[in-house]
């Protein structure tokens, strides 16, 4: 990547006015079958409730940002999609969600089968204490991907080139991952969840720790990315929810406030709150 | 008793300095505590600091020490009597003069003549003396309290900055305390080093470390086997490396498991139980294990491998089984299974420690891929953890090392150079308190053979311990 144009890129991302972005995500209109659907999904902490009622629809091969204020439940909604919430003590999901037609929270999926479906990103990359190579193998190692050394090679290398991390890391893959810079980090921890080939890719606020140089290089992934996946990304900035995704889903105090086209949404929205919010009257 | 009243007498005498000198600050300033440098209380505090602390330092001092003064002092110019008298005949003499004077009781001895008259003359200039060193300790103290009155109290000013003078009190205390505990430190060392060196003049070093045979009660009638050879340590290595060996093996998996356990898999509610109740166990006192080994374990353990011995009696096995058949109650085995037991909280609670350092977003990067709670455990979780894990080991192998009444109560006394864990061997430590307990000269080598083996385990525990925490630290710069 010639670092001419990642300058051009982090210029893009630190001044960008919103609406430039948004006429490039119109250009992509959202396409595809609905890829999850979720109906009258509620989320409780113990007693306190995170989410009400929310229903939504997100489509295949496309980038779906979630949006709104800090603890409105954007990510909570995020962590029933793969069923991380099961690993927090006393949280309950009530509702469906379904991937491709079926409940995720059904007895019958099995939450081990269903993350290897639904990969996430988070927000602080974690690398594990591993080398490069080892951090991109574990997911196929885990679920037995490879037949062979060989074929695991060819997976780390395409899950690595798809990341867009190669040409960095080619000659270093045996060097441990935590030596990354942040944003290479970030970027290895998307190979990882590449490379078991997941359906969906659950992105939760996956650029807050990273300067714009590197947003700007995560965000050409994502866009990237799109053909081949389903994308859900959690995001605080506004304009780059309105640069990478085709769909745009707005979170209030736990309720989907509103959802559709990016470009409805940032240019006509039938919501009040939506609009204070993304003209930045609170938030 | 006077002096504990003279010390009564100075707090009092400094708690009202304080509140002169309180006053005397607000007064500089019409009673605005604003316009003072530091708050009014640190100006009493200053005052009453130099008051108080050096005059009772000095009484203290001669309240510990006065009566070897008085001791020595009487002593001058002894009468020709008494100058006649062997050594420790004069040390009786000069004891029961001071006995007389202070209303001890003195020895049987019985005083005629000449020297009954120096004995009522020295017990006079006891008491005398005594009264002298007292009386003269307590006008020296209320001089120097003046004294602290006179630097202290003209100062007192809005100006002076006396909350910097009060905190500067107060580090030197912090640098006193912390500085004692360092010099106990290197006393223990010293005198570790001191008695080990005379006892290799006695005993070549090499012998001690590398001889075979450890058999110190015959060295001690010199008429016999000479010092030499019956020093060799390593029988009492061996005894102790295969006890902490068998205390690991019960401890390392055991501890390491309720640790992943406890911080992977126990819901909160199991972890406020259990976690409390494995603490409790450390806080049993060892010779609690100690008993437990040497009444409970250790019949157990001698009934059960003398009934497998009587299975087997008789057939194709019957050495072994001869063998089992006289298993003692004391064996390397009890104490070291004992001891494992007592090192199970400590492994677990320092791993449990160290596995929850390792940061929750790695677990939940495992989990979104996909990776079960055990894989994560192994592939993740673990192998984050290793160095802490290794350090708490090596901690835990330094407390079996070091560790006492277990071994002294379980283990037995005969030095053998075995492996057999159900061979009676014996340790180092139950060696040095087989050697120093009850009267003993400090001049043969038997009983300084004791700090050569002190040394010896001391340089052990502490490289094992700096490895160890070394280990640690470096583990912790990694995730901080």
């Amino acid at each position: 990547m010639p670092s001419q144009r990642d300058d051009a890129m982090a210029h893009d991302t630190a001044s960008a006015p919103v609406h430039i972005a948004v006429d490039r995500a119109h250009a992509s209109q959202p396409a595809g079958a609905i890829k999850i659907r979720a109906r009258d999904v509620n989320v409780f902490y113990g007693d306190k409730q995170a989410l009400f009622d929310v229903s939504l629809d997100v489509p295949e091969n496309s980038v779906t940002a979630l949006i709104g204020p800090s603890g409105c439940g954007k990510s909570t909604f995020l962590r029933s999609i793969n069923r991380m919430n099961d690993t927090i003590a006393g949280c309950k999901v009530v509702g469906r969600i379904e991937l491709d037609g079926e409940d995720v929270n059904d007895r019958s999926i099995d939450p081990v089968v269903l993350r290897a479906r639904v990969g996430m990103v988070f927000q602080k990359p974690n690398p594990f204490p591993k080398t490069i190579f080892e951090n991109v193998a574990y997911g196929p190692r885990i679920h037995g991907i490879a037949t062979g050394k060989a074929e695991l090679e060819a997976i780390v290398e395409s899950s690595l080139k798809r990341a867009g991390l190669w040409a960095e890391v080619a000659d270093r893959l045996h060097q441990p991952g935590t030596g990354l810079s942040g944003g290479q980090q970030q970027r290895l921890v998307i190979a990882r969840a590449i490379a078991v080939s997941p359906e969906v890719i659950l992105m939760d606020e996956p650029c807050s720790a990273l300067d714009p140089i590197a947003t700007a290089r995560i965000e050409e992934l994502i866009d990237e990315l799109r053909n081949q996946y389903c994308i859900v990304i959690v995001t605080h900035s506004m304009a780059q929810a309105a640069r990478v995704s085709q769909k745009t889903a707005f979170f209030h105090l736990g309720k989907l406030v509103e959802a559709g086209p990016t470009g409805e949404i940032f240019t006509n929205p039938r919501d009040s709150r939506t609009q204070d919010y993304i003209t930045g009257r609170f938030g | 008793m006077l002096t504990w009243i003279a010390l009564t007498a100075l707090l009092l005498f400094s708690l009202a300095t304080y509140m002169a000198g309180r006053r005397k600050a607000l007064a500089t300033t019409g009673g605005k505590s604003v316009l003072l440098h530091s708050l009014p209380g640190y100006y009493g505090s200053y005052a009453a600091l130099w008051v108080g602390v050096p005059a009772a330092l000095l009484i203290l001092l001669f309240a510990m020490f006065g009566g070897r003064l008085e001791a020595g002092l009487l002593r001058a110019d002894p009468p020709a009597a008494v100058a006649a008298l062997t050594a420790p005949q004069q040390d009786v003499f000069y004891d029961d003069a001071r006995a007389i004077a202070h209303g001890g009781q003195p020895s049987e001895t019985i005083y005629a003549g000449d020297l009954k008259t120096a004995l009522d003359a020295k017990a006079a200039k006891s008491t005398q003396l005594g009264d002298l060193i007292q009386f003269g300790s307590l006008a020296l103290g209320a001089v120097l309290a003046l004294v602290g009155i006179l630097i202290a109290y003209p100062r007192i000013g809005p100006q002076f900055r006396a909350r910097n003078k009060v905190e500067g009190w107060v580090a030197g205390l912090f640098i006193v305390c912390s500085v004692t505990a360092i010099l106990t430190t290197a006393g223990i060392v010293a005198s570790l080093v001191w008695e080990s060196w005379r006892f290799f003049q006695a005993v070549p070093i090499h012998e001690f470390l590398f001889g075979t045979e450890w058999n110190p009660q015959i060295a001690m009638r010199a008429d016999q086997y000479a010092g030499t050879g019956a020093f060799g340590a390593v029988p009492l290595f061996i005894g102790t490396f295969l006890i902490m060996m068998i205390a690991m093996v019960v401890a390392a998996p055991i501890g390491l498991y309720s640790a992943i356990y406890l911080s992977e898999y126990a819901n909160p509610l199991t972890r406020s139980v259990v976690k409390p109740l494995l603490e409790i166990l450390a806080g049993v006192p060892t010779v609690v294990y100690g008993f437990f080994a040497a009444l409970t374990v250790g019949p157990i353990f001698r009934s059960f491998f003398n009934w497998i011995g009587a299975q087997l009696a008789g057939g194709s096995l019957d050495g072994l089984a001869q063998y089992l058949m006289q298993v003692q109650n004391q064996m390397a085995l009890v104490a070291g299974a004992v001891m494992g037991i007592m090192l199970i909280p400590f492994v677990s609670s320092l791993s449990d420690d160290i596995i929850n350092a390792v940061p929750q977003s790695l677990r939940d990067g495992s989990l979104a891929m996909g990776a079960t709670r055990s894989e994560t455990v192994k592939k993740v979780v673990l192998p984050a953890a290793l160095p802490g894990i290794m350090a708490a080991m090596l901690l835990a192998v330094s407390r079996a090392v070091g560790e006492t009444m277990i071994v002294t109560m379980a283990a037995g006394l005969q030095a053998k150079t075995t492996l057999n864990p159900l061979d009676t061997v014996t340790t180092v430590t139950v060696q040095i308190v087989t050697l120093l307990t009850g009267d003993q000269e400090f001049d043969s080598p038997k009983t300084l053979s004791a700090f050569g083996l002190g040394l010896t385990l001391f340089v052990v525990t502490l490289m094992l311990n700096i490895v160890a925490l070394r280990i640690v630290q470096k583990y912790r710069e990694q995730y901080d």
